[in-house]
């Protein structure tokens, strides 16, 4: 069973939950860059949060199904269309092989996740197939989709849709006024007092050269009060650093396992989602959260997702 | 009364929801290297619940993990999870860890394999062999391995062979180039961009995803470099 790629859209790739257990020899975990629109896809058509799904960002890509299938949209709102009829999101939908599913470009927000029953089944590189395009690494070489590909899918497990969809609230909120919660990092208190100011009452927009590695933010030069040698660290999704030039970065899903600029935030993980579906020139305005906090709201959201990821389970088996 | 050594105990700070740092010291230091090192094997042997991925640097080490794993009804997830670290840390040792190894890297230094030998030699005010003989007569430690998968940061380079990096970093460095940046070597695994100095070439593959490991250098690995002559660079490239 195959799907073939017409045309690849802007960036698409294949991400699973990410390589776990590598980074001690420099190999990052990659993954998708909304993981709760991963996880629900996955949900929707009977799959396991770690199944491999397709990431599309702003463009996405024209898809010919070689066989019978089942599918989920989640994520930015796309407008999805199935051999020219308009496919809603947040549901599963039947597909007939000779289809063609053409996802157009987001009308808001950035990226879409394309579940398919059974998952992807592409070849796992170091136990994942997550797509680390920096890396070389995982399906196609670690590239993005190109036109041609044929993408495998595992034996499937269900194929009758649903008849009920999922209300995308809130784990989809492109809201770009709403503020993106940030823990002070270790060298927040290195920023000098302008900076300090500026960096939570000043609006930052992500600039074209942005990437599923990181967003690069501009906004009010940020500097410190003094000259900081530091030896490279390790560093993690949502990091918030600053290098010479004072232009602070955000690293994404795609990011090194270590790094030796300045870290001055770290953005709440509950936030990852919602920024990583801001385009390139949207707003992000930061808001002061303390650590503890930031840990309570993430077990609560994590709790929230895996209850209604159940709920949806018993659903489909019922 | 002779006081017991003080046992090295790190400050541990969260780096967001899901990993917790140790930090043993702030520079580059071998001793506070290998102390890294240490409590990295410690914490591996211990495999702690939801503890995904244990990451050395030069004078920290990351903890990736699930808080879910460790969350309480009163009382913080990552503090719960810090106190277990440390009691793993601090538990008297029930078995000496396995000495490091010593891996052995051939390189042909110089020439076509090694571009910038000559802008090390005169920034250094020592001859092309001089440097070559340096670097080769060094005993390294892999301090970590990060930038890319499989490149390792090594520490112990001669001092008088310490060198600026380029001002213009190279778009594309040949997989297995030997190269000096700053006060550190390291080794180009794959094609990669990068602004060291190129000194010479191993024939050793340092990064195969089908591999088992996936890299023959491992962190806290002592490491030697074997100058080779270019024709035996050819034939161990051809393996």
């Amino acid at each position: 069973m195959t799907i073939t790629v017409l045309k690849p859209g802007l960036l698409t790739t294949i991400q699973d939950l990410g390589r776990h257990g590598h980074m001690a020899i420099g190999v990052g975990r990659a993954g998708p860059m909304d993981a709760t629109s991963h996880r629900l896809a996955n949900a929707l058509v009977g799959n396991d949060p770690s199944a491999a799904s397709l990431e599309a960002s702003l463009l996405g890509p024209r898809l010919r199904f070689d066989a019978d299938a089942c599918i989920a949209l989640t994520g930015a709102p796309f407008p999805a269309r199935l051999d020219g009829v308009s496919l809603p999101m947040w549901r599963a939908h039947p597909v007939a092989a000779g289809q063609v599913l053409d996802m157009g470009a987001a009308r808001r927000g950035a990226r879409a996740c394309l579940a398919v029953a059974g998952g992807f089944a592409t070849h796992a590189v170091l136990g994942s197939r997550a797509t680390d395009i920096h890396a070389h690494l995982g399906p196609f070489g670690g590239r993005p989709l190109a036109t041609g590909d044929e993408l495998p899918i595992a034996a499937m497990r269900r194929r009758n849709a649903a008849s009920w969809s999922l209300d995308p609230r809130p784990w989809f909120d492109p809201d770009p006024e709403r503020p993106i919660r940030l823990i002070p990092g270790t060298h927040s208190d290195h920023l000098d007092a302008a900076s300090r100011s500026a960096l939570f009452n000043t609006g930052f927009r992500i600039t074209a050269d942005s990437n599923r590695t990181g967003f690069r933010l501009d906004g009010p030069r940020l500097a410190l009060s003094a000259p900081l040698e530091t030896v490279s660290e390790p560093v993690t999704f949502g990091t918030l650093q600053l290098p010479p030039g004072g232009q602070p970065i955000v690293l994404m899903a795609e990011h090194p396992t270590t790094g030796g600029y300045p870290r001055i935030g770290q953005v709440a993980a509950v936030d990852l989602p919602r920024l990583a579906q801001r385009p390139p020139g949207a707003r992000v305005c930061f808001q002061s959260i303390g650590h503890d906090e930031a840990e309570a709201r993430y077990l609560e959201y994590q709790r929230t997702l895996a209850l209604l990821i159940d709920r949806i389970a018993r659903r489909l088996a019922g | 009364m002779i006081a017991a050594p003080e046992p090295s105990r790190p400050v541990a700070e969260p780096l967001g929801e899901t990993t917790l740092l140790l930090r043993f010291g702030t520079r580059l230091d071998a001793a506070v290297n290998a102390r890294v090192h240490h409590a990295a094997a410690l914490l591996r042997v211990a495999a702690l619940r939801g503890l995904s991925d244990i990451v050395p640097a030069y004078a920290s080490l990351a903890l990736h993990y699930d808080p879910g794993a460790w969350s309480r009804p009163s009382g913080a997830a990552w503090r719960q999870f810090a106190d277990a670290v440390g009691a793993v840390l601090e538990a008297p040792a029930v078995a000496q860890p396995a000495p490091a190894r010593t891996v052995t890297v051939p390189v042909c230094y110089g020439g076509a394999h090694g571009p910038d030998i000559d802008i090390v030699a005169r920034h250094c005010g020592l001859s092309v062999q001089a440097v070559a003989d340096r670097h080769a007569a060094g005993a390294y430690t892999v301090a970590m391995l990060g930038f890319a998968p499989g490149f390792p940061y090594l520490l112990g380079l001669d001092p008088a062979l310490a060198v600026p990096r380029r001002s213009d970093p190279r778009l594309r460095v040949a997989a297995g180039s030997v190269a000096i940046g700053g006060v550190q070597t390291g080794i180009y695994p794959t094609g990669l961009p990068g602004g060291w100095h190129l000194i010479g070439r191993t024939p050793l593959r340092l990064f195969e995803v089908d591999g088992d490991p996936p890299c023959p250098l491992a962190a806290g690995d002592q490491v030697r470099f074997r100058p080779i002559t270019a024709r035996e660079f050819e034939a161990g490239a051809d393996r």
